[in-house]
């Protein structure tokens, strides 16, 4: 018998915390990402755990860095704007070195933009947000499913590397129905929280400081350089991307999330057309992959990246690539995904500008 | 002869000397805070929410857990351990300008909630750290160096009495303000503040002790004198007392 459910996306991702073992969460409401912190609000008391609606997304993101700092499996969830607010919090939690899963269930902006998908929050996902040198580790489902089996790695690995991973989604997913299965990810060696955590005063024989304030310059370089050598250790460690018909592909299609799964139907139609197309999809958009895109078959004459914003990704894919292989851009921002006919139309053009057979 | 000691450190509190000015008021409170956490049997329980401003690094003082919050988010911070740990005591440790500016809404909201937290608000009419600007608790006419001719009402607004608003709500189990001015004061200053952990230990919600102090570097007088104006001026302005009290 198959365990597949049919579930709403905000709220299949809130079941994927729960059977993550997360039991507190704390959010502020914002459109389309309003039946995830609704569905904690039902489910979190069932497993004893506690939702609590914050006075604004600077409180929520704050409740999360003294959740987590105790060490327990906490999360939030937010749209655009909301991020924007918590960006504070999330420097401080990343200073501290304190784990924690956000889920962004990204909108068109800039500023009140509009509430229908968008990706245009790549940069401030991947580049920073906040203020100081610190990354999120960033994880871009294409899927539902993707979105539950992410999510639930997510609290792995924010405990695995003591800092914020952000599940980078957009309203797509949230607002759609999808059958999914809820299935948990291989375990993982993960450090003992009772080392570092607050409130094992007692048993460590020795009290807990979480923090992220260094006045000495040495110490501040010192605590820097510890924190970048855990993000190339992440970049050691977890990149993941999704190759499709890449082998002798002449042009290839960079997306991802929602957007990539509908490049990809473009990536079917043209090659039932005989023109040889293939699909790069980072699922991993900090650390990125850049080494895809260094590699890429000596078959490949252009790419064309895709997303639902103005163009964020092409800066990563040009990094990638160097200066060999020409890059485009296709895209709308929020609310107006690119459709299959539109990708394969301009997948079509540049076939023909650069002579694919 | 056997030794009898009558006086001596606080165990919660480590032996090194502080970072403060002198004649400023924080470290007289962070022994009150410790020899409370002591009399109650609490310190392994404890956790201290440190907040921005002056008073940074009060984890270098008080030995217990301690996380570190952004400007004015400590009773947010207070709240996420609060509520994953309920077995834990925890108090935040905030400024005027923390509290009453940067944090209103957090401090606004933890008191509504009746979060179970006890709030040490030290309120010394100006930004310490930042040197010297007007506060939300900066009074009328005080000069600070961003109302170089004296705080205006029509400008700046009226100082801000947090006590008085916060006793407005129904959550609060216990709301004081004290201060610790002089030997007379520092008793009672005690005396809320072991209350507010009572408070919190009982279960009756949230509690805030407000401690009228001085910043002689940024006030621009010698101690004495400083303590002599918070006495003159902020005591009318602020009356000292219990604003709440838990429902019996
Ligand atoms: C978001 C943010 N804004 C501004 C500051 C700068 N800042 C540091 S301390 C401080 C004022 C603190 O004043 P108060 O809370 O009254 O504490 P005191 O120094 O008087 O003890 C400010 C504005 C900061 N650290 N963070
Ligand atoms: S600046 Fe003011 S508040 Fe800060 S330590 Fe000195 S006297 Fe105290």
């Amino acid at each position: 018998m198959s365990d597949r459910v049919l579930m709403k996306g905000n709220e299949a991702l809130a079941e994927a915390a729960v059977q993550a073992g997360c039991r507190h969460f704390f959010g502020y409401p914002i459109t389309p990402q309003n039946e995830l912190p609704e569905y904690m609000s039902r489910r979190l008391p069932e497993v004893g755990g506690v939702y609590l609606q914050a006075e604004s997304e600077v409180a929520a993101i704050n409740m999360l860095m003294g959740a987590g700092a105790t060490g327990e499996r906490i999360m939030t969830s937010s749209s655009s704007p909301g991020i924007s607010l918590m960006s504070e919090g999330i420097s401080y939690i990343a200073g501290a070195e304190v784990p924690c899963v956000l889920i962004n269930m990204v909108r068109g902006g800039p500023g009140l933009g509009g509430i229908l998908p968008g990706q245009a929050d790549y940069l401030q996902a991947t580049k920073g947000g906040g203020h100081g040198d610190y990354h999120l580790l960033v994880l871009a489902p294409s899927t539902l499913q993707e979105g539950l089996d992410l999510t639930m790695l997510a609290f792995d690995l924010a405990e695995k590397y003591r800092n914020p991973v952000m599940v980078l989604a957009d309203g797509f997913m949230g607002q759609m129905m999808e059958a999914v299965e809820f299935r948990k990810p291989e375990p993982m060696d993960l450090p003992d929280k009772r080392e570092w955590a607050i409130g094992y005063m007692k048993e460590r024989g020795g009290r807990s400081l979480v923090e992220s304030v260094h006045l000495d310059p040495d110490e501040l370089d010192e605590h820097n350089e510890k924190l970048q050598a855990k993000y190339r250790r992440m970049r050691d460690e977890e990149i993941r991307v999704e190759t499709y018909r890449l082998d002798d592909a002449e042009l290839v299609v960079a997306a991802f999330g929602t957007t990539a799964r509908i490049a990809r139907s473009s990536v079917d139609t043209l090659r039932e057309q005989g023109v040889k197309v293939g699909l790069v999809r980072p699922i991993t958009v900090y650390p990125f992959p850049y080494e895809t895109f260094e590699t890429l078959p000596e078959s490949v004459k252009a790419i064309l990246t895709v997303e639902m914003n103005c163009g964020q990704m092409i800066e990563d894919v040009k990094l990638g690539v160097g200066h060999d292989i020409p890059v485009s851009f296709f895209g709308h921002s929020g609310g107006h995904p690119p459709q299959v006919e539109e990708i394969t139309e301009k997948l079509t053009e540049l076939a023909r500008e650069r002579g694919c057979a | 002869m056997a030794e009898t000691r009558i006086f001596e450190r606080p165990r919660a509190l480590y032996d090194v000397a502080t970072h403060y000015c002198p004649g400023c008021m924080h470290g007289t409170v962070h022994r009150i805070i410790a020899e409370v956490i002591d009399e109650l049997g609490i310190q392994e329980r404890t956790f201290g929410v440190a907040p921005v401003g002056c008073s940074v690094f009060v984890y270098n003082y008080i030995d217990t857990d301690m996380c570190e919050a952004a400007h004015g988010r400590a009773p947010a911070v207070a709240t996420g351990i609060k509520r994953v740990r309920p077995d834990m005591i925890g108090f935040t440790y905030q400024g005027d300008g923390d509290l009453a500016s940067i944090g209103t809404a957090e401090i606004i909201h933890a008191a509504n909630r009746g979060e179970r937290i006890s709030v040490i608000f030290i309120n010394n009419a100006i930004y310490g750290m930042t040197g010297g600007q007007m506060a939300p608790t900066t009074l009328l006419d005080q000069k600070t160096t961003t109302s170089p001719r004296g705080r205006d009402p029509k400008a700046h607004g009226y100082p801000m009495r947090m006590c008085e608003m916060l006793a407005t709500l129904a959550a609060p189990g216990y709301i004081a303000r004290v201060t610790v001015a002089e030997p007379k004061y520092i008793t009672k200053a005690k005396q809320a503040i072991k209350k507010a952990f009572q408070v919190q230990i009982d279960d009756r919600g949230f509690s805030m002790v407000e401690v009228l102090s001085t910043c002689p570097t940024n006030w621009g007088m010698r101690p004495v004198d400083a303590k002599k104006w918070l006495i003159e001026n902020m005591i009318p302005y602020y009356p000292l007392g219990e604003f709440k009290q838990p429902e019996e």
